[in-house]
């Protein structure tokens, strides 16, 4: 099966509020950053893009059409999308180019949440009939969740504190993080409960942006001339919609789609996980059995500024930088969607 | 160079404006179930799940993934959720079918569905958006202004969309699945209908349908041993253009164009006309078969309207290239299943198994469907022989 390049990777800032610019206003400096990393000068130059967006973060019905806008689709391209985090785009574009219909493709996914009431929105993604119109909003099912674990002694509040000092500390060294600082856990215990047991520092930001990721062929990078990583394995697991009827202290999913992915065929040097709350780094960690001779989420994670359908993609341009950088020469990177980590992909980076 | 594919179960619901006996997920397993009876296998042998719909707000339900992967057993197993506009049928299909041509997957399961009885398509396509033309017309007063230049350019007779609406009404009611059974539709009564957005009557518009559309697609090893005859794709293809540029033609657009060159050149069809024996041609609105026909160069530019008067496109009138035999959208119209209809009413044609609506002797059929402001494309060619 071919070999997947990854060549290029670029993320807007995270911020809480972009304010008056519009969607394709925050994919386009991305895109223009990530065809001038490549030597490209837009998405002409790919055999295949594909995005992933939320049209409910914008309150509109195809919201992605506005997203073709920015990326030059004259002539027309070959292109599609999916509603989901980018991650996944990452994935079609993948069976794309093993399909041979395309030696390279652009990635990118965008969300813009400072609008709407994040939560409380997420709460339509549940079962329609049950569980959605007693509008559960996605920080509640957390808040149960981790109250699960603090009952069965899993975890106590102070290693949740922890989490969230060492992304704060992780984010200063992160240019587009969103929430950076020395915190120290005792700081964070110090706060007041928001929602019991999660306390503001526990759950990931509401931010606006997007990011972008140019993958290719190993024979298409080296005419690039660029320096790549390889994906020498992706997969993704669902798991059910019945919060009842899954363990939530555990991720069944992540572990399966892992060894799927083949992450245990060498060291995980790096592992960046897309967990939106402190004690869901836990769960994540402990699922795919990492110990300390793996650094966990050195950008500072989700928790230090969640891009919505882009978070995913970002793990993984995250962890590709890492390698290319000579910092590391294998990692991993985790990707999620659903309630209480329903969904995930799990993604292995190698050096070339 | 693509691992080989092809479709060994179909499964549908039948189409109506309303199936109160149903939720969204009883819905899409039932279209599930019956293309796994069709392909004479199990869940266990299933080994993704590719879903596609339009857009969230219809139903109103986020990402629905998340809540169906229950229903069509899904669970430890990879899902993914196609979103490009009313492509979105066809786009699913391809992406699908991506999964075996890479070499990745042996056999996949894909749905897609709509339940517009518990949505508001209206509503949810005109929301007001800041800085953008606030239409509040739907998909048919976005098409109307298209149309009538088609008629402006081609100086067709005014009843080109008349006789659409009938012919795809009389293949429908050969297709007991189809949403209108109208056996005795007359020009008369469809010119009679109220006009919705000039020139579209209300006869010669999709009604608004729920229902679900499903297909398993296998690996050459598994589909040469399948129960059932499959049907091979012979040739993949997607195009994407902007809602809006400078010198777009919105009537004959270039993403179409470009989308059928490509499939019909996976295909070694260089004769649309002459080498398919079929097609099925997403045709939401009457007009959108004589245009259509000249996009996907079936006819010269400006003479595909003589295609449907002369009866070429009708399998009632022994046309040499029935167009929509399943009655198309113009008789179901279950959006986001609407496009991966076309894709599975195609395998059908050219697995021998389409009932009544059989073309004879059908070996390569075209599926097609479009999106957006007809800048999304997706198309498959299907055969009933390995490539």
């Amino acid at each position: 099966m071919k070999e997947i390049a990854i060549v290029g990777f670029q993320q807007s800032n995270s911020v809480s509020d972009a304010g008056a610019v519009n969607e394709v206003e925050m994919i386009m400096p991305v895109l223009s950053r990530i065809f001038q990393q490549v030597g490209i000068n837009n998405a002409q130059d790919v055999g295949f893009v594909c995005s992933g967006s939320c049209d409910y973060l914008q309150g509109a019905a195809f919201a992605f059409v506005a997203g073709v806008d920015a990326l030059g689709a004259v002539p027309p391209i070959k292109e599609s999308h999916v509603e989901m985090d980018a991650a996944w785009a990452l994935y079609e574009s993948i069976l794309k180019i093993r399909m041979g219909h395309a030696d390279s493709a652009l990635i990118y996914g965008f969300g813009k949440s400072s609008p709407g009431e994040l939560p409380i929105v997420m709460s339509q993604q549940l079962d329609p009939y049950y569980l959605a119109p007693l509008w559960v909003d996605s920080i509640s099912l957390a808040a149960l969740q981790a109250r699960l674990m603090l009952d069965q002694g899993l975890i106590t509040e102070r290693d949740m504190a922890e989490v969230v000092s060492q992304s704060r500390r992780n984010a200063m060294n992160n240019p587009h993080a969103q929430l950076a600082g020395d915190v120290a856990p005792d700081d964070v215990l110090a706060q007041e409960m928001y929602l019991s047991p999660l306390r503001k520092a526990d759950i990931c930001p509401v931010s606006d942006g997007a990011s972008a990721m140019i993958i290719a062929t190993v024979e298409k990078a080296k005419e690039w001339g660029l320096p790549y990583a390889i994906i020498s394995g992706i997969d993704h697991c669902i798991e059910t919609h019945n919060l009842g009827m899954r363990d939530l202290t555990d991720s069944v999913s992540t572990r399966t789609a892992a060894k799927r992915a083949g992450m245990g065929a060498g060291p995980v040097e790096v592992a960046e996980l897309y967990a939106p709350f402190s004690h869901q780094e836990i769960i994540l960690s402990r699922a795919l059995g990492l110990g300390d001779e793996t650094l966990i989420n050195p950008s500072g994670g989700v928790l230090a500024g969640n891009l919505m359908m882009a978070s995913g993609l970002s793990r993984i341009g995250e962890v590709f930088n890492r390698i290319v950088s000579g910092e590391v020469q294998r990692g991993i990177a985790h990707a999620t969607s659903g309630p209480c980590l329903q969904h995930n992909l799990v993604t292995v980076l190698e050096k070339a | 160079m693509a691992n080989l594919a092809a479709v060994v179960g179909i499964g549908q619901t039948k189409y109506m404006t309303r199936r109160l006996d149903v939720s969204i997920a009883g819905l899409v397993r039932e279209a599930a179930v019956n293309a796994l009876q069709d392909a004479d296998l199990t869940w266990d042998d299933i080994d993704a799940v590719i879903l596609g719909k339009a857009p969230d707000m219809f139903e109103g339900v986020i990402m629905p993934e998340a809540y169906l992967t229950d229903a069509l057993g899904c669970n430890g197993k990879p899902m993914l959720r196609v979103h490009t506009a009313g492509s979105v049928g066809g786009s699913t299909a391809l992406v699908a079918a991506s999964h075996v041509q890479s070499g990745m997957f042996k056999r996949v399961l894909t749905v897609s569905f709509e339940k517009q009885s518990e949505s508001n398509a209206m509503w949810a396509l005109s929301n007001p958006q800041p800085f953008s033309t606030h239409l509040n017309a739907g998909a048919g007063g976005y098409f109307a202004p298209i149309i009538r230049e088609y008629m402006r350019r081609s100086n067709a007779p005014y009843d080109v969309g008349i006789k659409v609406a009938v012919k795809d009404r009389l293949h429908g009611a050969r297709n007991p699945l189809a949403h209108l059974q109208k056996p005795d539709i007359t020009m008369q009564e469809v010119e009679e209908s109220f006009m919705l957005w000039d020139p579209i009557r209300f006869l010669e518009a999709c009604p608004s349908s729920d229902g679900a559309c499903a297909m398993i697609i296998a690996n050459e090893e598994l589909a040469d041993k399948a129960s059932k005859k499959p049907a091979w794709i012979r040739g993949v293809a997607m195009r994407s253009e902007p809602t809006m540029y400078a010198g777009r033609d919105e009537v004959n657009p270039q993403a179409g164009r470009d989308c059928a060159a490509d499939v019909y050149k996976q295909a070694g069809i260089t004769n649309p006309r002459k080498d398919l024996d079929c097609a099925e041609v997403y045709v939401p609105f009457s007009w959108y078969e004589p245009m259509w026909l000249e996009n996907l160069g079936f006819a010269p530019e400006g003479e595909g309207w003589k295609l449907t008067m002369e009866g070429a496109t009708s399998l009632d009138e022994g046309g040499d290239i029935p167009w929509n035999c399943s009655g198309g959208v113009l008789s179901s119209n279950a959006i986001g299943a609407s496009g991966m209809i076309r894709f599975a009413e195609a395998a059908r044609q050219v697995r021998g198994d389409a009932g009544a609506h059989q073309v004879e002797g059908a070996k390569l059929a075209l599926g097609h469907a479009y999106g957006g402001g007809a800048q999304f494309y997706a198309m498959w060619v299907v055969g009933s022989e390995k490539p």
